[in-house]
């Protein structure tokens, strides 16, 4: 009989192991799903994990997409992390990323055809405070009537994508796109674009600012007092309250940072590699992001190479369809399989698994 | 504004419209008087939606379909209950994981079976009743999952205030501690209690892929899980007030359409956004003033537990 043994401290070595195990367990569940597909497995695989960086043919267009997919991911995830720490569920980051897409894109539009070099760090701002503004609403009604923020912030992204629709069909539309949706392509016009910065990385401004919330993470966590607070909070929320943390102003915090996180991480997007505002211009980064947080451990350094396996799949998952045919809805599959095993072995770093029967403490 | 919209369409129509979010709340409702926090309604729905089309296109029988997409469901909230009962991992954690993964898998599934249509489930012969002027159709003008819904609310609620599985459920919700001390199996338990919001989320999902719409598209439950999730908290965990919440959802969504269809001046995408803002709305209201819901949540609610002893 298998016995679980509750650990004093979770395991520092189970902590760095499990995300690699559960990596392994996915590829191994993943090639019985693409075997059951009727796709060779071995294959499969490689042509989403080895493929995109090291097949000769295909590595010079997806080493750049590495960064361009990564880097929202990593973005939005940075922010979901904090609060998902202090036990703070924003899931709604789809939402405020469509937000923060839909106002940078309105600032950037209502410029043109102007030029002038403080445009796009304005459309910044204003992506920032779109995505911010979308989160402070679940926020506000937590800490103001006690509302579920899981729910609240969910719901805020079925309505958020009406929106989006809606301005691509009238507000923004393009008014020379011949009636079609959609707004015009900010990445054809210079003051409002966030450009490919070095050519074949893939890396852009939104790269740049992915990786500054790594750090800024990293340092809030480890060497600030918020980052302590936060920390604390979700380990022991009693214990948060005798210390003098503010419940509210966490929540309004932790919601505001992901919200504005996210809200950057469209309005890059929507500037950079998608180029304009459409019906579909959201692709679910906002919730991917979810399991590149959780793939991370929470943690910053984590979360960076979470989303870099992250984006490797999506390109992977490209390259496969195309290849092999592979369905696109496989590779969604596969990303939700990974956020279940790595539930899964996280078993192990907070228990000791025993052999036998239970031995009685005298 | 309502002129031209005649009051037993309405009504008939939004008793219609609310069924899978009826059946889904109430076995989320069930789940979470266990003490279990599964926010994978709507991965479960979505995989009884495509599992039910599926069944019922391949058997030719819309029944049969109904019950594969409780099969299919209860299949999805199988995994849920071995991660958060067996492996202990985060219940909020592994319901998103959980939606996530219904959502992938059910367009996987649901591939090769696009435009096509499902088998018709038809109304009830009531004969001479459904004849009658305004409660022909309000009250004998439905199908038969139309009064299970309603019938699942009456025996939630009966099992739930007035039996003995009602008692040691909402024990094992309440402290699940006590419940381990009493000798009930809350691990058990709570495995049953999930299985059951499974296959009941998963026939809403069929209802909704095999009757509201009826034909499978990705993504097809549009969100209807997280709206029996809020209902869950609207209700205040109480059986009945679940279903005037559900119909108070599914009568905003069918006058909305129908204003849609009236060709009302109001854009449509704002139409279409206005089941989810009134839902947030009523959260706000039910959450804050005096009858807090949050008071009546089951103490243990999404609290893993691990027998020490």
């Amino acid at each position: 009989m298998l016995r679980l043994e509750k650990r004093p401290s979770p395991s520092r070595f189970w902590q760095g192991m499990t995300p690699v195990l559960a990596v392994v367990l996915t590829m191994i569940a993943g090639g019985v799903m693409f075997a059951a597909l009727g796709k060779d497995p071995v294959e499969a695989i490689r042509t989403i994990f080895w493929d995109p960086l090291f097949n000769a043919q295909f590595a010079s267009y997806s080493r750049p997409q590495l960064l361009v997919k990564a880097g929202p991911l990593i973005l939005i995830a940075i922010g979901l992390s904090l609060g998902f720490r202090a036990g703070i569920w924003n899931i709604g980051a789809e939402g405020q990323y469509i937000m923060g897409a839909l106002a940078g894109a309105g600032v950037g539009l209502a410029f043109y055809p102007a030029q002038h070099w403080g445009i796009f760090p304005l459309m910044v701002l204003a992506g920032a405070l779109g995505g911010w503004v979308w989160a402070m609403i679940p926020a506000i009604l937590k800490t103001r009537f006690n509302t579920n923020e899981i729910l609240v912030s969910l719901l805020m992204v079925y309505i958020a994508q009406n929106i989006l629709s809606s301005m691509s069909l009238g507000l923004l539309r393009n008014p020379e796109g011949g009636g079609f949706p959609g707004s015009r392509n900010l990445s054809q016009y210079p003051s409002a674009s966030n450009p490919e910065l070095i050519a074949g990385t893939g890396m852009h401004w939104g790269v740049i600012a992915a990786f500054m919330a790594v750090i800024a993470a990293h340092i809030l966590l480890q060497r600030h007092i918020l980052g302590f607070h936060i920390k604390l909070a979700g380990q022991a929320p009693r214990a948060a309250r005798f210390a003098g943390v503010n419940p509210t102003g966490l929540v309004l915090l932790c919601m505001g940072i992901s919200g504005a996180l996210a809200g950057l991480a469209g309005l890059f997007e929507v500037a950079g590699p998608a180029g304009q505002i459409s019906i579909d211009f959201n692709v679910g980064y906002g919730f991917t992001a979810i399991i590149v947080a959780f793939l991370g451990r929470l943690n910053p350094i984590g979360i960076l190479l979470a989303g870099l396996l992250m984006a490797l799949t999506y390109i992977g998952g490209e390259l496969a369809q195309f290849m092999l045919g592979l369905p696109a809805a496989a590779i969604q599959a596969f990303q939700g399989m990974l956020l279940f095993f790595l539930l899964a072995v996280d078993l192990l770093s907070n228990y000791r698994v025993r052999l036998g029967a239970k031995v009685e403490a005298a | 504004m309502f002129g031209g919209i005649d009051p037993g369409l309405l009504i008939a129509s939004l008793m219609v419209a609310s069924v899978p979010i009826i059946l889904a709340a109430i076995g989320e409702l069930v789940v979470e008087r266990a003490g279990v926090l599964n926010l994978g309604v709507e991965g479960m729905m979505i995989m009884g939606a495509v599992c039910g089309f599926i069944a019922s296109v391949q058997t030719g029988s819309a029944v049969l379909g109904f019950v594969g997409g409780a099969l299919g469901g209860a299949a999805l909230a199988l995994i849920f209950a071995v991660l958060t009962q067996f492996l202990l991992a985060n219940q909020v954690a592994s319901g998103l994981a959980l939606t996530l993964f219904g959502l992938g898998l059910s367009s996987l599934l649901g591939q090769g079976f696009v435009g096509i249509r499902p088998p018709a489930t038809e109304a009830l012969p009531f004969g001479p009743l459904a004849e009658s002027p305004f409660f022909g159709r309000v009250i004998f003008g439905h199908d038969w999952v139309v009064y299970l819904s309603i019938a699942s609310v009456a025996v939630a609620w009966w099992v739930l205030k007035s039996t003995r599985l009602g008692l040691i459920l909402r024990a094992v919700g309440e402290n699940h501690d006590a419940a381990h001390a009493l000798g009930y199996k809350v691990r058990r338990i709570r495995v049953l209690a999930i299985l059951f919001g499974g296959a009941m989320a998963g026939l809403g999902g069929a209802y909704v892929s095999l009757v509201r719409v009826p034909q499978w598209t990705d993504g097809i439950t549009a969100g209807a899980g997280w709206i029996a999730l809020a209902i869950v908290v609207f209700a205040a965990w109480r059986p009945w007030r679940a279903l005037i919440g559900a119909y108070l959802f599914g009568g905003i969504s069918v006058l909305q359409l129908n204003l849609q269809a009236a060709g009302a001046r109001i854009p449509v995408e704002y139409l279409s956004m206005s089941p989810y803002l009134i839902t947030i709305v009523v959260l706000v209201i039910m959450s804050s003033g005096k009858g807090k819901a949050a008071l009546n949540a089951p103490a243990n609610l999404g609290q893993t537990f691990h027998a020490s002893r």
